[in-house]
């Protein structure tokens, strides 16, 4: 199958990125690794009629462990962030990025172009939002700092203006006492998630619930912050019952719709399990103990 | 909308300096099978699912019906066609034809060079480690128990002093 024709145009900077952006007008598109966008443009659902390849810019898939934050370049492929020494103390990050798609599309894909994207039925998105996260964004009018919780507007839709990239994604290293766990239900590896949840909790020293986030994944336009849930945790003892509660109100936070993947109602107990076990994952981390988890899916 | 140019795609495939003037659209895995008649590399699905367009780009697996050529540029390839040397099958290979690793063989270049990659950077996998790297690789003839059997008879035998 055979894109649309377009021109092409390699970037040695951003600053060059968003010139060209400027100059080759409405039309004109960035490509990063190309894992989603290219698949979109064989099958004719995007035709730019030009693209900026930015994968020829130099450092921008530095990973770089700095003080209190680890910097991820916007060309970090999801299999630099896998193996990257410096997520050591954040396990979620390992979770999410060790199971995106198969080994080849972790090869080449990168959490900046993933998080441009803003596919519904991303990882990073639900991942992301339950750390500290901000995301530098390079423009004609130089650089902004964009929190995580401000970046989604719609699905495939960003806060980020037409001639304006992601340049660094910057999570800040949760506080003592904290874990978290991603976990995504899929029908086989390299297929996007039927519907994923993800949990960070930190603990204190009575072993109650001092914080947490939840977030769902591939159940609405957006990841979705389950906030009542959290509710249900914050500040009391995690044990079955307030599990269970807070797996209701994650059920009841969804807004999945019926497609080939699952119906809706199929999807709202999908996550509601998925944020139980996540609860459980999480909690297990935050007092230190190693856990395995991540992406599951049949044959694995 | 303006013509889309033509440009010059330089690449290193299997120790080769090659090079070509293909329309900016060209995938890898066509650039590699149309202008470098370099066949080994199979089209499957042409939707970034199967895997039988499985290349190494600079040491890495990449589904190259997923690349377009220029961002490919500069860059060294691996296909099927540079696994044998001097006319021997790669280990990979000899452990694929051993166990019978294949029926029609239209998967059986992308897994090898899963395969390999897997085994460079993990020479001991555990099954489930074996199983999770070839999860991108789809066989729709064996049912994969010899496929897994090669793959761990391939880490066995590169793995000798």
């Amino acid at each position: 199958m055979y894109a649309h024709p377009f021109t092409y145009h390699r970037a040695q900077s951003l600053g060059e990125a968003t010139k060209l952006l400027h100059q080759l007008g409405e039309e004109s598109r960035v490509i990063a690794g190309g894992q989603s966008l290219i698949p979109l443009m064989k099958m004719r659902l995007a035709r730019p009629t030009a693209l900026i390849d930015i994968n020829f810019i130099p450092r921008l898939s530095e990973i770089k462990d700095h003080n209190s934050e680890v910097r991820f370049g916007a060309l970090a492929r999801h299999a630099d962030i896998e193996m990257s020494e410096h997520i050591a103390g954040i396990p979620i990050l390992h979770d999410c990025a060790s199971g995106i798609a198969d080994v080849q599309v972790r090869n080449q894909g990168t959490i900046g172009g993933s998080l441009a994207e803003a596919d519904p039925s991303g990882d990073w998105a639900a991942t992301l939002l339950t750390l500290e996260t901000s995301l530098v964004c390079a423009g004609p009018q130089g650089e902004r700092l964009v929190q995580m919780d401000d970046f989604f507007k719609d699905a495939y839709t960003t806060v980020l203006g037409r001639e304006e990239l992601v340049r660094e994604v910057v999570v800040t290293k949760p506080a003592k006492n904290s874990g978290g766990a991603y976990l995504a239900f899929k029908r086989s590896a390299c297929v996007y998630a039927t519907g994923s949840a993800a949990v960070q909790i930190t603990l204190d020293a009575k072993d109650t619930c001092k914080d947490v986030r939840i977030v769902l994944g591939c159940v609405g336009l957006t990841a979705i912050r389950a906030k009542q849930a959290e509710a249900e945790l914050r500040t009391k003892k995690i044990d079955e019952r307030t599990i269970a509660r807070a797996a209701d109100a994650a059920r009841e936070a969804a807004e999945p719709q019926n497609d080939m993947r699952g119906s809706a109602d199929y999807k709202r107990a999908l996550v509601a399990a998925l944020v139980k076990r996540a609860i459980g994952i999480a909690v297990r981390r935050a007092r230190g103990e190693h856990v395995e988890a991540g992406h599951e899916y049949v044959g694995r | 909308m303006s013509a889309a140019e033509n440009i010059l795609v330089r690449i290193r495939v299997n120790g080769e300096a090659r090079e070509a003037l293909v329309e900016p659209r060209t995938l890898l895995v066509d650039f590699l099978r149309e202008n470098l008649n370099l066949t080994g590399t199979h089209i499957g699905c042409d939707t970034t699912y199967c895997g039988a367009c499985t290349v190494l780009l600079n040491g890495r697996t990449v589904k190259s019906c997923t690349l377009f050529a220029p961002m490919a540029d500069g860059g060294e390839i691996t296909t099927v066609e540079g696994l044998s040397t001097d006319g021997a099958l790669h280990p990979v290979q000899n452990a694929f034809a051993e166990c019978h690793g294949l029926q029609c063989g239209f998967c059986t270049p992308g897994l090898l060079l899963s395969t390999i990659h897997l085994l460079k950077k993990n020479p001991k996998p555990s099954e489930k480690q074996i199983r999770k790297a070839i999860a991108g690789n789809t066989c729709r003839c064996t049912g994969y128990q010899n496929i897994l059997k090669a793959i761990r008879m391939a880490a066995g035998e590169m793995g000798k002093p």
